[in-house]
């Protein structure tokens, strides 16, 4: 009976979305723009809800819980630090310049906005390049998420590969016929639905073990789990607490889909009305979702080797019909996630390879077409890659954030430092991906440098090569040195 | 006085990251009302990050960001609680750049 019920209110679920995404399609202009941008009309509920939704993957619900379980909750330290402090601070300091820059210019892409400047297909091309690369397996890993998801929650019912697919198929049509403006509405149902079900879930447990101060004592009274509480352990050193920090908040703004938010405000006021609730939202969310795990640890919850936390303590505390709701939501999450990456991916496909490599007069309308064919290549690709899918979710994950934030530093330093030439910011990219790259790939290369990773090792040497090569080359004649200062601000 | 005023805010900044995570518990197991009270530091940190970053959205933004010369108003009264003068310095910072 708990089969059928878990599937319907999947089912429902995607019906629902679906619904939301035709009415999207009816208010869709047939242009780039519009499809990638819901033509930079979105307000704050909106934006607030798509940005925060699409940092809700697999990540927050599976892996976050799963970490906090096994490691304890200063977890919740770092991901509060990454993404309500550090993320909310580059909201303004990238985000709200690459706003300015959107409008005046009308920009859809990072790579875009930099190859503009510099006056260079290459770089276009290159950062579109590096963005994509990082993309596809974090893709790939929310579909490996939501297959093991479905699979767990329905006994093996439904298989991991059926699973899997199924989301690919769902996401792919919603994408391609909602675009931006649907995806961005049906991100507020699913992150407003989600921090309501986390905080539900979390008060239904604490009812049904006795409160916050039980589920505690609990922790602080086994053996296994008595240094929980204390902060910092073998695992949560300063040091890795501050590069995972910093590195996958800098990559947060890296990420296509999230950094492409930025040219999609309705309005200033949206912007500042979002950077100020973030640090809330954060917590919000983080400390329910995270505490449930932590606190799972000391409830005697036996875990089976390889499935999800979160899931197995909701089976175990509140009724069917409640688990299923709450996973439902959390696939839904990482729907949310893959379709804006999904989308982001494609318009960095068309516009920063496809139309200055291939075919530069491509028509708004065929541009339009060609972002929604990337978007099913992208997907499908993605799919067949997540059936060979050989790492755990928290490696990939961890990865790309990584990956993007060696992109970070260099495109600073380009939005506020007029000296920066093509040849620094080309290097300073090259230079810092080939490193981080290596350290994943080659044992010669080390992962951690006195207990600093490499990511935030990379980011440094990235920050550095950018800054020398441009004191020591001279700017081609071409670059447009002024338009990232000139007149910014003026509507 | 602009340029003062941002160094102001780069220090706040830098400060609401590096107390986030209270370093000076570290190694501390006190439990109050059933969390550690390193947790509690945390979330009392970020709701005072939102009350600051409002304060910055009303007081400061596009500080550091926008170069509109002088007289060509932002549009939406961000500036407000700036008066002419620190406008003009504004402008003039602008012109000392190469």
């Amino acid at each position: 009976m708990s089969l059928a019920l878990q599937l319907g209110i999947i089912v429902g679920y995607l019906l629902l979305a679906l619904a939301v995404g035709l009415v999207a399609y009816r208010l869709t202009d047939r242009t780039a723009e519009d499809f990638y941008l819901a033509s930079r009309t979105v307000g704050t509920v909106v934006l607030l809800f798509t940005t925060f939704a699409t940092l809700l993957s697999a990540f927050t619900f599976f892996a976050g819980p799963n970490i906090a379980y096994a490691q304890g909750p200063e977890w919740i330290l770092v991901m509060g630090l990454m993404d309500g402090i550090i993320f909310a601070v580059l909201w303004y300091v990238i985000g709200y310049k690459q706003w300015l820059l959107g409008r005046r210019y009308e920009y859809v892409t990072l790579g875009e906005m930099l190859g503009d400047r510099f006056a260079s297909r290459r770089l276009r091309g290159l950062v579109a390049g590096v963005s994509l690369l990082w993309l596809f397996p974090y893709v790939m890993l929310q579909q490996v998420g939501a297959g093991t998801a479905l699979e767990a929650l329905t006994e093996g019912a439904v298989p991991y590969a059926a699973g899997a697919g199924l989301i690919t198929v769902f996401m792919i049509l919603y994408v391609v016929v909602a675009g931006f403006r649907g995806i961005a509405w049906t991100d507020t149902l699913q992150g407003a639905f989600m921090l309501v079900a986390t905080w539900v879930a979390l008060l239904w447990v604490l009812a049904v073990v006795g409160g916050p101060g039980a589920a505690t004592d609990a922790l602080a009274s086994n053996e296994a789990t008595a240094e929980f509480l204390s902060l910092g352990s073998a695992y949560y050193t300063p040091q890795w607490m501050l590069s995972t920090a910093i590195t996958i908040g800098f990559g947060v703004a890296m990420f296509p889909q999230v950094n492409q938010r930025f040219f999609a405000a309705g309005s200033r006021t949206v912007l500042k009305r979002s950077f100020a609730l973030w640090p809330i939202l954060c917590v919000l969310l983080f400390v329910p979702s995270f505490m449930l795990g932590a606190w799972a640890r000391g409830l005697d919850v036996a875990i089976p080797e390889g499935e999800n936390v979160l899931p197995v303590i909701l089976a175990e505390y509140t009724p069917v019909w409640f688990a299923a709701l709450v996973i439902a939501g959390a696939m839904a999450a990482m729907m949310s996630s893959s379709d804006s990456m999904l989308l982001s991916g494609s318009s960095y496909f068309t516009r920063d390879l496809y139309r200055p490599f291939v075919d530069r007069n491509v028509s708004d309308r065929r541009e339009d077409l060609l972002a929604r064919v990337g978007v099913v290549v992208f997907a499908t690709a993605a799919f067949v890659a997540s059936l060979w899918n050989p790492a755990t979710l928290f490696e990939l994950g961890d990865a790309a954030f990584s990956g993007f934030a060696q992109l970070a530093l260099p495109v600073l330093v380009a939005l506020y430092w007029r000296r920066t030439t093509r040849a620094g910011i080309t290097a300073g990219i090259v230079c810092s991906q080939g490193f981080y790259l290596s350290s994943l790939f080659f044992a010669t290369v080390p992962s951690a440098y006195a207990g600093w990773t490499a990511g935030l090792v990379g980011m440094g040497l990235g920050l550095l090569v950018t800054v020398a090569v441009s004191l020591i080359t001279t700017p081609a004649d071409d670059e447009r040195r002024t338009i990232y200062f000139d007149g910014l601000g003026a509507d | 006085m602009r340029r003062l005023e941002l160094v102001g805010w780069i220090a706040v900044a830098v400060v609401l990251s590096a107390l986030a995570i209270p370093w000076f518990l570290w190694g501390d197991a006190t439990v109050v009302a059933g969390l550690p009270v390193w947790l509690w530091w945390h979330i009392g940190w970020m709701g005072l990050a939102s009350v600051v970053f409002y304060l910055f959205t009303r007081r400061a933004w596009g500080i550091g960001i926008e170069t509109e010369p002088e007289g060509d108003s932002s549009g939406d009264g961000t500036s407000n609680g700036n008066g002419g003068t620190n406008r003009s310095a504004r402008s003039a910072t602008n012109g000392d750049r190469p």
